[in-house]
Formats: structure tokens, C-alpha cells, sequence
């Protein structure tokens, strides 16, 4: 077993806010979703405190080794998530972390307030960083801004709070620190990189909401840099994730500094591959732990050149 | 059985390998003839997320990365019967799979028609590769088939289905000109009817805009991008005048009557 915060969990694997809709995915698969289910923690995707629609269609374009998505952050807000999604999720076998995003420092904290004192809740992840949504950049890009916002809603739960870091930051490093000096309880990253794809045909961009996020393999190599940055800055445990396909990238993302690794657009290409990366990952540290054990962190030659 | 689950098959949780039987040619489409033993039998409408087991993704290949989302054209058994064109990277992969070769699977996926209400007759419309859902749902309930082809190699996919009546853009094979003219004699002639229409984005549109017009119930086999099948991704949103609507989880075959346009952007080739 594995301590988060103070959360138990089964194996090291997650799912990055998003990309995988428990419910939905339920109602596709059954009550196998649940006998089988392939997290050891689930993190919602973002509610807000009003409904959203969501951006208008096209919301995706395949890209070489990954994908552009403009989702937008379609949600029922936080009373129609209360009401519908909450009950639902708390039928889940693993413990629950609800994604939270507001426009303002006082949305932020009615959220966090929200959920405070449910019991079905075992962590909250502050959405600072979704490069989808206009003020999305805004609070996750300066070191000053996520501060400010986490001593805001800090003193308003006792719950774990997770920091989740946008990789669109000039130094992603300070803004983790800032974040932890601020009282968070864990950061994770990397969420999507700002990216666009014009239609061949128009010559407009392809996506309804002209720019998106990238993910998958394509941005593998940007979070194990940014992982082991945040994590050779900060204290705290990191949630890695970017670009995870397989045990391997779990495995170099936790080399890298993360105590715990997300899986996210791969679920989309295998429904079940949260619990595939965790068996894979499981027999690659089985091996190694009779062979040569890594000890100590990643070092860097202070004089290289990037 | 409710309304639901006779429209509905659930799928088992996972992608599972089948592998290919066969790749033949239907005019200028290919038929993949898939085994996928133990897999559920498919409601006609339903769809599968494919992709090749090898050269797919995550290796050495850059694209196709995402599984593609296809209905089947015939099930049972066993096996599963799709149909596709190669015309772009995911769909030159699987065109070029042969006997033996691996092949994702993850479904099935969605909900797909409804049968015809209070005696009407049903009337399937087909354009182009949008003949694939009809095929196994007028083995179940009949009707003639009212098909549109851009030319005659296309247009020999029409054998796929019985009682076809076929129309091509340049005139080659059966009537000059779009397959709504067809509909529109068809519903002339018996007005009672309910259609299922499978076809491109600006097909699809003629087809709702015509039913509307003359009062006639439609349901519309859509298509839109999707990287997941499951609903995770929320990306193959169609609008409805409820909203945007998951097409993977609430299609993808909607009711006409919900819908005030069935041009969605970034849909059709």
C-alpha cells in the first residue's frame, strides 16, 4: 500500500482529471467497471460553479504521437454535480479527488468549501492551469497568483489539497514552491500544452475553440523534465503524468521525483490501461528490486547546456 | 426488454484482440471480416473502436494514434463485419491488414436504432460508407434501401444490401442526382414511413430537413471525431436542442426530431 496525504492506496497509478468519465464509462461497461476498475484513485474532471456546455465542435485533432483537445470543461456545475455526480462516484471501490476550477479566487474557495465536508471526498486538486478556458493561465502561471489563491482556500478544508500545474509557466518550479509555501499538500503535473491545428481545407484553425491542449507520448519527454524539476524543488509528493503509455514511463516519471503517476490519454486509445501501466510497472520494479536498486535522485550536470 | 436495452448491447470492459479472417473488396471499399470470439452480439446502429494491433500508436508509427470508431455492417457468431475506405492514415492501416494480423477491439459501442413505430414503414437512406449500419438493420427489419454513391465503382457496395435502389452524383449507375430525390418519391408514394439514414454530413441534412418538412419520423446514424468511444473524452459532441450531447454515449443514432441541423463542424471528409 501507498500513502498519499494520508490516503491509501492499492498501487502507485491515477487518472489525470478528464480522461476518464467513471460514470459514462459505467454505463458502457457495466458493473465490471467497478470489479475491474483500473485506477487506485479516481480524480474527477473539473467541476465549476456554474454549468458549462463546453467549447463548440471540432474538439479534437489526432497529432503525430498525441492529440489536441478543446473540451472546454463541460460540467454540470457544482450543485448538478453534487446532486448526479457525487453519488455515483462514491460508489466507485477507490478513493475519490474532486478537480475544482474558478474564475476567481472567491469561486475557488465557495468550491473548496463545498466539499469540505463531504465524507465521500478524500482530496481536492485545484484546476489552475486548464489552457482551454481564458483565466485558465492566469492563476497557474505566476508563482504570486497560485500563492494567493491556495492561502485563500487553504484555512477552508482540512482535506488534502493537490496544486495542478499548468506546463504554459515560465518556470513551473517557482510556481510549484510558491505552492507549497503557500500550504498545499501535493502538486501534480503536467496538465496539457497549449497547441492549435489549422483545417487543410480553410486554412482556419481546426479546433471550435481555436487552440487546445496537447497530450499524449508527443509531450512524454516535457513532463519527465518538468516532474523532476518541480520535484527537485519541492517537499511535497508529485502526481506525474504526461504522455504515460506504458510501465516504463510510469517508471522513469517516478525515477524523476513523482511519488504517484497519472495515465491519461491512453485510456482512450485501451479503456483498461490505468491497471495494464500498474501491472507493468509492478513487474519492472519486481525485477530491478533483485537486481540493482536505484538509490538517490537524478543528477544533472550543473554546467550542462540545455 | 426496454426501449433502451433492445437498442443496446453492453460491451465487456476493455479492449480485446480479434483477429482478421479475411479483406476482400466491395467496389471500392474493403471488407474486414473480424473474429471476436466471445464478444457480445451488436444491436444494429452500435459501433466498435479499432485498431491495429501493430504499427498503431506508441511506436515507431506517428499516426493513426487514436482508435477509429466504426460501425458494424454484419455480426454474429463470432465475427464481425466492417466495411471502410482508405482515405487517410487510420483507415489506410486497417485496409492494408491481412488474414492472421491483430486487431483492437473495444465495443460494442452506443445505442443504435429504435424499430418503426405504430405500423410505419421503414425506408433505409445510405450514403457513401454510411451504408454500414443499415446493412444488419434491414436483415432485421426489412425495407428497401435507397443508396447514394459518388460513382459506380463506390456504388457497387449496394450489393452489400437487398432491394437496393441506387443513385450516383455523376450519373453513372441508377438516377442522376442526390438519393433524397428517391426519398422524396418514396415518401410521396407512402407517406406512412419512418427512415434510417446513414450518409455525410450534407446527406444527413437533406435527409432531416425533409422529413421535418413533411412531418415524417427519422433517425440519423451520425458521425463524429472521437479519440475514446466510452464517453471519457467528451470530444464527439453533436448539438441538440437539449444541448451538446455525447455521440459515443447518446448516438450515435438520434432522433431527427431532436436536432436543428445534422451538419456538425469538423465531420465528413
Amino acid at each position: 500500500l501507498i500513502d498519499f496525504c494520508g490516503i491509501e492506496l492499492a498501487h502507485p497509478i491515477v487518472n489525470g482529471s478528464g480522461t476518464f468519465d467513471a460514470i459514462a464509462a459505467r454505463r458502457t461497461f457495466g458493473d465490471a467497471l467497478l470489479a475491474d476498475f483500473p485506477f487506485a484513485a479516481f480524480v474527477s474532471k473539473t467541476v465549476t460553479l456554474e454549468p458549462r456546455q463546453g467549447n463548440p465542435p471540432p474538439r479534437l485533432w489526432e497529432q503525430p504521437a498525441g492529440l489536441i483537445n478543446s473540451i472546454g470543461l463541460p460540467n454540470r456545475g457544482l450543485r448538478g454535480y453534487l446532486d448526479h455526480d457525487l453519488p455515483a462516484l462514491a460508489e466507485l471501490p477507490v478513493p475519490l479527488i474532486v478537480n475544482v476550477m474558478g474564475f476567481t479566487r472567491a469561486e475557488v474557495g465557495e468550491l473548496v468549501a463545498a466539499f469540505a465536508e463531504r465524507v465521500e471526498v478524500a482530496a481536492l486538486e485545484l484546476n489552475v492551469s486548464c489552457p482551454n478556458v481564458e483565466s485558465g493561465l492566469i492563476m497557474g502561471a505566476d508563482p504570486s497568483e497560485t500563492a494567493a489563491l491556495v492561502e485563500h482556500v487553504r484555512p477552508l478544508t482540512g482535506k488534502p489539497l493537490i496544486v495542478k500545474l499548468t506546463p504554459n509557466a515560465t518556470d513551473v518550479g517557482a510556481v510549484a514552491a510558491a505552492a507549497e509555501g503557500a500550504g498545499a499538500d501535493a502538486v501534480s503535473l503536467i496538465n496539457t500544452l497549449r497547441g492549435m491545428a489549422l483545417d487543410p481545407r480553410t486554412r482556419e484553425p481546426w479546433l471550435g475553440g481555436g487552440t487546445g491542449g496537447v497530450s499524449g507520448p508527443a509531450v512524454r519527454a516535457i513532463a519527465l523534465a518538468q516532474v523532476r524539476e518541480v520535484a527537485s524543488r519541492v517537499t511535497l509528493p508529485v502526481v506525474g503524468m504526461g504522455g504515460v503509455a506504458h510501465g516504463r514511463d510510469a517508471d522513469d516519471l517516478l525515477r524523476a521525483g513523482a511519488a504517484l503517476v497519472a495515465v491519461g490519454t491512453e485510456s482512450f486509445r485501451d479503456p483498461r490501461a490505468g491497471a495494464r501501466v500498474a501491472g507493468e510497472l509492478a513487474d519492472l520494479l519486481s525485477k530491478r528490486s533483485k537486481t540493482t536498486p536505484e538509490t538517490g535522485s537524478i543528477e544533472t550536470p550543473k554546467t550542462g547546456v540545455k | 426488454v426496454s426501449a433502451v436495452t433492445a437498442r443496446r448491447t453492453p460491451a465487456p470492459f476493455g479492449r480485446r484482440r480479434g483477429l482478421i479472417e479475411a479483406n476482400r473488396a466491395a467496389g471500392a471499399y474493403r471488407v474486414l471480416e473480424v473474429t471476436d470470439p466471445g464478444g457480445p452480439t451488436p444491436r444494429p446502429g452500435q459501433f466498435y473502436m479499432l485498431a491495429a494491433d501493430e504499427r498503431w500508436g506508441g511506436g515507431d508509427a506517428e499516426r493513426p494514434f487514436l482508435p477509429r470508431a466504426f460501425s458494424f455492417l454484419r455480426a454474429g457468431d463470432g465475427r464481425l463485419e466492417f466495411l471502410l475506405e482508405d482515405v487517410g492514415p487510420g483507415t489506410h492501416r486497417l485496409a492494408e491488414l491481412r488474414p492472421g494480423d491483430g486487431l483492437w477491439l473495444t465495443g460494442p459501442l452506443g445505442i443504435g436504432f429504435a424499430r418503426p413505430e405504430d405500423g410505419r414503414a421503414p425506408v433505409l437512406v445510405g450514403g457513401g460508407i454510411g451504408i454500414v449500419p443499415l446493412a444488419g438493420w434491414q436483415d432485421e427489419i426489412g425495407g428497401p434501401a435507397l443508396l447514394g454513391f459518388r460513382s459506380a465503382a463506390h456504388a457497387e457496395a449496394a450489393a452489400l444490401l437487398t432491394d437496393a435502389d441506387v443513385a450516383t452524383d455523376d450519373g453513372s449507375v441508377g438516377h442522376d442526382g442526390p438519393v433524397t430525390d428517391l426519398l422524396a418519391e418514396s415518401l410521396d408514394a407512402d407517406p406512412d414511413a419512418v427512415v434510417y439514414a446513414c450518409g455525410p454530413p450534407a446527406m444527413l441534412e437533406a435527409v432531416r430537413a425533409l422529413c421535418a418538412g413533411r412531418g415524417v419520423p427519422a433517425q440519423l446514424a451520425m458521425e463524429s471525431g472521437m479519440a475514446c468511444g466510452f464517453g471519457a473524452c467528451f470530444g464527439c459532441v453533436v448539438p441538440t436542442r437539449e444541448g451538446y450531447v455525447r455521440l459515443c454515449l447518446d448516438g450515435p443514432v438520434l432522433d431527427a426530431a431532436d436536432l436543428d441541423t445534422a451538419l456538425v463542424p469538423g465531420t465528413g471528409h
